[in-house]
């Protein structure tokens, strides 16, 4: 029993910081219909801006982070939206995915040239403590993580629904066209989106990477996840996003503990592949009801 | 000349070359022809996807992968290769039946998540099924085939037999994109709902155009066992079916010859910019984006946009063009 609790605390710590990349990539697919492949990039890039800044030009951690979240909104917000996704809408779906796609290995092969090919250590924001409730050992870094990220989701729903800006974000992806005739600045409100996803991989970033180590190919299975967990949960909720998030985390652990370790990494895959078979709107999607 | 001499000049004018040019080459080279015609085959199949059915595949290199542990173990128990070229397009046909049909039922795009994770899955079991695959170490040793006497061991035999299949490939895909099959996948791809209200059964034609699809991937991958003769999981990784992807989209997605020329691109390449070293993928990726802005239809719309300015064609009402947005 206390095993399946202290699976079930770290699986929600990092099913919590899956939600924060699936979020961001829901974010996206609603205001623009940009599906992201390099969502994956996007979050392992964050930890490396870190890096460049604490160990390579000394600046302390604490400030490091904040710098990289800022950096991360411009670079992985502001530039992608003006240099890649603009220039790209007026072709369709297709290019654009490609051209994420391409921008994905762009990244990775960046960080192994520029930077290292071997895993980096990654200052952790929290101490290590271990405490046992019950006989269950949890960590104090995934308490904190867990807390950290879905206080990160709460207070961007609550800027959705509640602040004047966030419903005209609300508006435009539902509606682009009402939207504008409204006399809501739907550009604007785009950029902000693109925005946000950038701060959120941003957040993701920090929090997860000391997990693992700072790698370049990091992105590969955090994207992975950031898409199932957005399928799963349901690709045009905010909700949706994060119970797939929360969802996989677990499943991901104790299929690790349980199943198989050698066929962990197949058990999302599975689980997508069920979902889109039996409820491809997701567990807490609507169904948009076009086909076309 | 009408536009239709012109294509079979060129195609005969290119197939000569194939024929021609091999000869007295060494080793290395006739090997990197070799593997350009099966990676065009892979590139063909995925084009008819892409390119005529407008879905995107990431599992190609999965497809290959099947087909080549396929031929390989019925190869190495001692039966003809060609049991193992009819049983992996078999094999790849139905999977990509299978596989198909429940992403197909929705949009977005699903078959790209779909094919994402089925190339992991395929991955790891390669990996994992040690008593099937061999694991890690993977499969070697397989023999190349005969034809009536006539052995396919040497490498110049053995391209001239790849470049017959090539020719087959090839001429089996211009069979389909100009039979009514093939103008349905086209219709789909210019204007979906136009093809549907005119009784084109759109699930069923693109769930038949990404199994096809399928199939020459997995024809390319029997191809594979006996070129390389050593097959190992890390050879059908997620990022080899997104390296066929770029090879349909650099070519030209929607054309005849665009997977030819992309895949020709994705395999010289490397050659050309060794002297970069490490940043070969970068330039590479750096490019893709760049084409993606400026010519989403890759190196074969750019040529045309060129040759449209030399000699200008019809223009097509812009409110008609329209519809190819997907």
């Amino acid at each position: 029993m206390s095993e399946f609790i202290q699976l079930l605390l770290s699986g929600l710590s990092s099913g919590s910081i899956y939600a924060l990349a699936a979020v961001g990539f829901t974010l996206l697919w609603q205001a623009s219909q940009t599906i992201n492949f390099a969502q994956g990039e996007f979050v392992m890039i964050p930890a490396f801006f870190v890096l460049a800044l604490s160990v390579k030009l000394g600046f302390p951690v604490w400030l490091a982070m904040p710098l990289a979240i800022i950096l991360s909104v411009l670079i992985l917000g502001a530039l992608f939206k003006r240099l890649i996704v603009e220039p790209m809408h007026k072709h369709g779906t297709i290019p654009l995915v490609i051209a994420t796609i391409a921008l994905g290995i762009l990244l990775k092969e960046m960080v192994k040239e520029f930077y290292s090919p071997l895993g980096q250590p990654f200052p952790s924001l929290f101490p290590q403590d271990v405490f046992s409730i019950g006989g269950a050992a949890i960590s104090i870094p995934d308490i904190a993580n867990f807390t950290i990220a879905m206080g990160t989701i709460v207070a961007l729903q609550l800027f959705l629904s509640r602040t004047r800006t966030g419903r005209s974000m609300q508006a435009t992806a539902q509606n682009p066209d009402v939207a504008e005739i409204l006399g809501v600045d739907i550009k604007r409100m785009v950029m902000y989106t693109f925005l946000i996803n950038g701060a959120l991989a941003a957040i993701a970033s920090i929090l997860i990477t000391p997990v693992y180590l700072a790698k370049f190919s990091n992105g590969e299975v955090l994207g992975l996840v950031a898409f199932i967990a957005a399928i799963v949960g349901g690709f045009n909720q905010i909700r949706g996003a994060l119970v797939g998030g929360l969802l996989l985390g677990v499943v991901d652990n104790f299929s690790a503990a349980y199943f198989s370790s050698e066929y962990r990494q197949a058990l999302p895959m599975i689980l997508l592949i069920v979902i889109i078979l039996v409820r491809p709107q997701g567990l807490l999607g609507t169904s948009e009801g076009r086909t076309v | 000349m009408t536009r239709k001499h012109v294509h079979i000049a060129f195609a005969v004018i290119a197939l000569a070359l194939l024929i021609f040019v091999p000869l007295g080459q060494k080793n290395y080279i006739l090997y990197v022809l070799t593997s350009w015609l099966m990676f065009s085959i892979a590139a063909m199949g995925l084009n008819l996807t892409l390119g005529y059915a407008g879905q995107i595949s990431l599992a190609q290199a999965s497809f290959m992968g099947i087909g080549a542990y396929v031929t390989a173990l019925i190869t190495l128990a001692g039966y003809h290769w060609v049991f193992g070229w009819l049983a992996a397009m078999g094999l790849t046909f139905v999977i990509g039946l299978l596989l198909g049909y429940p992403a197909l039922r929705v949009q977005h795009h699903f078959l790209a998540f779909v094919t994402l994770a089925f190339n992991t899955i395929v991955f790891l079991v390669l990996r994992n099924e040690d008593w099937l695959t061999g694991g890690n170490h993977g499969l070697v040793g397989m023999p190349r085939p005969d034809f009536f006497g006539i052995s396919t061991g040497r490498n110049l035999q053995f391209y001239y037999f790849v470049l017959v299949l090539f020719v087959i490939s090839a001429g089996v895909f211009f069979w389909i994109v100009n039979s009514p099959w093939g103008r349905a996948f086209k219709a789909l791809r210019e204007n979906p709902v136009r093809a549907e209200s005119l009784g084109v059964d759109t699930r069923r034609i693109t769930l038949l155009a990404f199994a096809i699809g399928s199939a020459f991937g997995g024809g390319a991958g029997a191809i594979m066992s006996p070129l390389v003769q050593f097959i190992e999981p890390g050879s059908f990784a997620l990022i080899h079916s997104l390296k066929i992807l770029l090879m349909v989209v650099v070519g030209g997605a929607g054309f005849f010859y665009g997977p030819m020329l992309g895949a020709a691109v994705v395999i010289l390449l490397p050659e050309v910019l060794r002297f970069t070293d490490g940043y070969y993928l970068m330039i590479y990726a750096a490019l893709v984006i760049v084409l993606m802005v400026y010519s989403p239809s890759g190196l074969i719309g750019i040529g045309q946009k060129l040759m449209q300015q030399i000699r200008p064609r019809q223009e097509v009402r812009k409110d008609m063009a329209k519809g190819a947005q997907l």
